[in-house]
């Protein structure tokens, strides 16, 4: 019965009325989460190989032992603006639809296990980062983490994409 | 993960983070079913199933390994060291069930 | 409580490894037949040809394609009798051996397509082979025709006879009958009978050996695969007998270990063939294998893969570690410096031998061929005939899986186009029947393919007046025969003046061109009038790895594939031109080559701008046609090791993959083909933004 007590695994059945767990980091002033089962590996910023014309929230890609993953700038995704990245910042490793890509952020924060009914659903109010990209608030203590939705963050860059890539 | 869906299911489930751990727990108590990951510091999946064959008193005990999809050579190493079975990662909580099932007494 | 569809990586796997074996099993059926001629004895063929339509059989009947299992135990009846001698093989029978596997080999593939065929799919072939089998004289009466294939299970619950032994093993291993027993309980209605025959007496009892087998009965609305499933940890330690019961029962069958639990559908009345001992069929190298004794392995590609795989970054790890240790030593330890070449040349070796694994004959592309020759010749009604020469030629598997479409497309139209009808070849003084060469050949580090026809040649004005007429080129082009030939790989272009659906449908030459480009490789053409025309792909040997020229653009280093590279230079302030439009070129040995700055396309800021400053790389693309890159310099030559962006990412345009290099750092491998389009693209861009390149036209 030994079991790991890092490296999470990939998502279980979501619609689960268990308890499920995330990882908390903060870009910005605000905190973010996302599923634990899609964390693959948190490492520190290295310089990434700039893949040209794309996306400017597209920084590159880069070779975590042998593997090539693209890294993509949360801030710049919400439209916030790029990130001057130092070797202080964050990148996290995550598998999204059997793919690995890297998120670039300020830092980690906690790993939060929250029940799926305590997740409440997203405000309609006017905020500078698209709806679509969220998928619930978690309220922790007196403050807000924000749920994302990786596979919307990302949506557009798949197999869907080879087609208009050319 | 896995025992948070054990426990739900009614089983008691003790845990140890790796796998020397694993066989000092082993050594003092009397359990049903041994789950162990592959890869853990200290002692990995398939030694500790071979430590467990080898004598003493879970010898006959359903072990079942995590592996991942892509473990195929895992799974072999694992049978061959003696192990029951297997459940892949990532799994849903019934596919663990069922598995349990197949190897354990309800 | 109900069984999830839990093996269902392992069974698409097992699926897989199926269809790939009956490509083989197919292709060997088909040189059989052709090998064979009416009343000929040919036991030996008539026994390889059963042996295929056998075990595709088998594993068709484990995966429940119950209409091809039908056809196959038809088809397999009549080859038994055939190759007993109880049955004379004549004309007719040669015929409808031939269409069977037509049929046989339709089925197949609706199989693998996942589509269930019509209940009177082949029923006319059907009728015939069990015409032959009872041995009238004209096809069958009504009570036949319906029944082409066994009567379709009922919907819902089958039976099944399962024959469960285990050997010590499994209980070693902590597995429990008893727990396997009920999931199977809960499964559907069991009923369990234990075989305690060979309960020994006391005295010589054994605590921890196996003696109990069971024999269960299953009613249950579930396909065997769920049977399989309960079954699948412990199933190489026991046997294990799962059948699916019909009307009639079969007859009981060894008990044969089994790496895969095999199902057998019946016959209805009529063929009562014995049903030999069905053959485990070893799926992953569990070596059980009574089929094909060659010396020879069936590995899981899979493995394969991996072990190419993990040898490219031995390549990659033993160039790190020769860069740093070059970078952190004088070059004065002679000891070590040797040791480091001793090293590169075992990695180079390694990886050569590991590359050989992959490598395989074209024949099982060729071996398609005759047939698609005859069958297009009979649509069109035309005499062709098939020569093929160096099937034995090899190449990596991956590449010949892509061979297929280009072949067949081109085959066809020098079938369909190429060659000429036999009242016009008369006339024109050559013999009726057409012949097309295919032909495969290694040079260098490529594989050659011909495909040659004697036919008329390519039409040029035709092709001319068509291209004209499409406005690919302009009306007052003047071409020469070879440019003229090059139109029809261009888009869209297709010179048929109907669509035939023999190789219509925009299925065209240009098409062909990509999919050869996208392997790394290129189609070249010749023809002459008359006479007849020539295709030849040129293909790399292996898709993994490149020899590329390391250069630097600013900051950023790329890969440009070393076999393109004509030569380097630095030009003089002379040999550079501005045509009109603002492109540039650099005049070398009497030609103007277009120059293209990698800065501009990919966007790199702080490169060399002038290429006088910096290196022209003249580089040969696909077509013939040259191309100046201006990089800022060259770094060094290396081999190596292909990584795609795309497993992790989207394409990117310009960019055909990436590499580690030395120092961990990613480079990007340039596509030199689509530079140009990309540049002109840029240059657009760069008119109407500002933009922060050095511009110099």
């Amino acid at each position: 019965m030994a079991e790991p007590q890092d490296l999470p695994n990939a998502g279980p059945d979501a619609a689960a009325a268990q308890a499920r767990q995330f990882i908390s980091f903060r870009v910005g002033d605000d905190e973010f989460a996302i599923d634990i089962m899609a964390v693959r590996e948190i490492k520190g910023w290295t310089e990434t190989t700039v893949l040209p014309n794309q996306q400017d929230y597209m920084l590159g890609v880069l070779n975590l032992r042998g593997t090539i993953v693209p890294i993509f700038d949360l801030r710049c995704r919400f439209g916030l603006g790029l990130t001057t990245a130092t070797r202080s910042h964050v990148v996290i490793i995550v598998a999204i639809g059997g793919r690995l890509l890297g998120l670039l952020v300020d830092a980690v924060s906690d790993i939060l296990t929250v029940n799926a009914a305590d997740i409440r659903p997203v405000p309609d109010v006017d905020q500078p980062i698209d709806n679509a990209f969220l998928a619930g608030i978690i309220p922790v203590g007196d403050s807000m983490v924000v749920l994302l939705s990786l596979e919307n963050l990302f949506a557009n860059h798949g197999p869907a994409n080879a087609a208009i890539a050319a | 993960m896995v025992s948070y869906t054990l426990k739900g299911a009614g089983f008691e489930v003790l845990e140890a983070e790796d796998g020397v751990k694993a066989l000092g727990v082993l050594a003092n108590t009397r359990v049903d079913l041994i789950i162990t990951d592959i890869n853990m510091p200290n002692m990995d999946g398939v030694t500790l199933v071979k430590r467990v064959r080898a004598g003493g008193n879970h010898a006959s005990t359903p072990i079942l390994i995590l592996t991942t999809e892509s473990g195929d050579e895992r799974k072999a190493s694992g049978k061959a060291a003696g192990a029951t079975g297997w459940i892949v990662k990532p799994f849903a909580p019934e596919k663990l069930l069922s598995v349990v099932n197949k190897v354990c007494p309800a | 409580m109900s069984t999830p569809s839990f093996g269902s990586d392992e069974l698409a796997q097992f699926r897989r490894t199926f269809f790939e074996e009956c490509t083989e099993l197919l292709a060997d059926l088909e040189e059989r037949l052709g090998a064979l001629a009416a009343f000929s004895s040919d036991v030996e063929g008539l026994n390889a040809i059963f042996r295929a339509v056998h075990s595709v059989k088998a594993g068709a009947g484990a995966f429940g394609y119950t209409v091809l299992v039908g056809f196959a135990h038809r088809f397999e009846a009549l080859l038994d009798r055939l190759r007993d001698g109880k049955a004379e093989l004549d004309e007719r029978t040669l015929a409808a051996l031939v269409a069977a596997a037509d049929v046989f080999s339709a089925l197949v593939d609706l199989a693998r397509q996942g589509e269930t065929p019509a209940d009177d799919f082949g029923a006319d072939v059907a009728e015939e082979l069990c015409a032959l089998l009872d041995g009238e004289a004209a096809p069958a009466s009504a009570a036949r025709s319906a029944a082409s294939a066994p009567p379709a299970q009922p919907a819902g619950d089958r039976t099944y006879r399962i024959v469960f032994r285990p050997n010590a093993e499994l209980f070693r291993h902590a597995n429990e009958p008893l727990y396997l027993i009920r999931e199977l309980k809960g499964l559907g209605t069991l009923t369990v009978d234990c075989d305690l025959s060979r309960l020994p007496p006391f005295d010589a009892f054994a605590v921890d050996d196996a003696y109990l087998g069971w024999t269960m009965t299953l009613r249950a609305d579930c396909p065997p695969a769920a049977i399989a499933e309960v079954f699948e940890f412990v199933d190489d330690e026991c046997e294990l007998i799962v059948e699916e019961v019909g009307a009639v029962p079969a007859k009981p069958e060894e008990a044969v270990p089994a790496a895969v639990p095999e199902v057998t559908a019946t016959a209805i009345a009529g063929s009562s063939s014995e049903t030999k001992p069905a053959e485990s069929k070893p799926s992953d190298s569990k070596g059980a294998g009574k089929s094909a004794s060659i010396s020879s392995i069936r590995v899981d590609l899979y493995r394969v893969d991996r072990l190419v795989n993990m040898v490219g970054e031995l390549v990659i790890a033993q160039a790190m570690l020769a860069q740093q240790f070059t970078e952190s030593h004088d070059q004065d330890d002679p000891g070590a410096l040797q040791g480091f070449e001793h090293l590169a040349g075992l990695t180079r070796e390694l990886q050569e031998c590991v590359m050989a694994i992959r490598m395989q004959p074209v024949k099982s592309v060729f071996s398609r061929m005759p047939r698609l020759v005859r069958d297009v010749g009979h649509k069109t009604g035309k005499d062709v005939r098939l020569e093929m020469a160096g099937e034995q030629t090899e190449v990596d598997k991956t590449v010949i899986e892509e061979l297929a479409d280009p072949l067949t497309h081109m085959i066809r139209n020098a079938v369909d186009h190429g060659i000429e009808d036999a009242a016009t070849r008369l006339a024109a003084g050559k013999p009726a029947e057409g012949v097309i060469r295919l032909s495969a050949q290694h040079a260098g580090s490529n594989i050659l393919i011909h495909v040659e026809d004697d036919g008329a040649g390519l039409d040029r004005d035709r092709l001319l007046a068509k291209a004209i007429d499409k406005g690919i080129v302009p009306a007052s082009a003047k071409l020469s025969p070879e440019e003229i030939d090059e139109l029809i790989f261009a888009p869209g272009f297709s010179t048929a003046a109907a669509v035939t659906d023999v190789s219509g449908r925009g299925v065209g030459m240009d098409v062909v061109r990509r999919n050869v480009q996208a392997l790394g490789g290129r189609v070249q053409v010749m023809s002459t009038p008359g006479k007849g025309t020539r295709f030849t792909l040129v293909i790399p040997l292996t898709l993994a790895v490149l020899d590329g020229m390391v250069v630097a653009v600013g900051w950023e280093k790329y890969i440009l594939p070393l076999t393109s590279i004509v030569e380097s230079f630095r030009p003089g302030r002379g040999q550079i031109r501005v045509i009109p439009g603002g492109g540039e070129v650099v005049s070398i040995r009497g030609e103007f080559v277009r120059l293209i700055h990698l800065a501009r396309v990919f966007g790199v800021e702080e490169a060399v701008a002038d290429p006088c400053q910096g290196l022209v790389v003249l580089l040969e693309l696909a077509n013939g046609g040259k191309l100046g890159v201006v990089v800022d310099e060259l770094i060094g030559q290396q081999q190596v090791v292909i990584k795609s962006l795309q497993d992790n990412y989207d394409p990117v345009p310009g960019i055909s993959g990436a590499t580690i290099l030395g120092n961990g750092r990613v480079a990007l491998i340039v596509d030199i083909e689509e530079l140009t389009r990309l540049h002109d693209r840029s240059a657009r861009i760069a008119d109407t933004t500002r933009q922060p390149i050095a511009a110099n036209a």
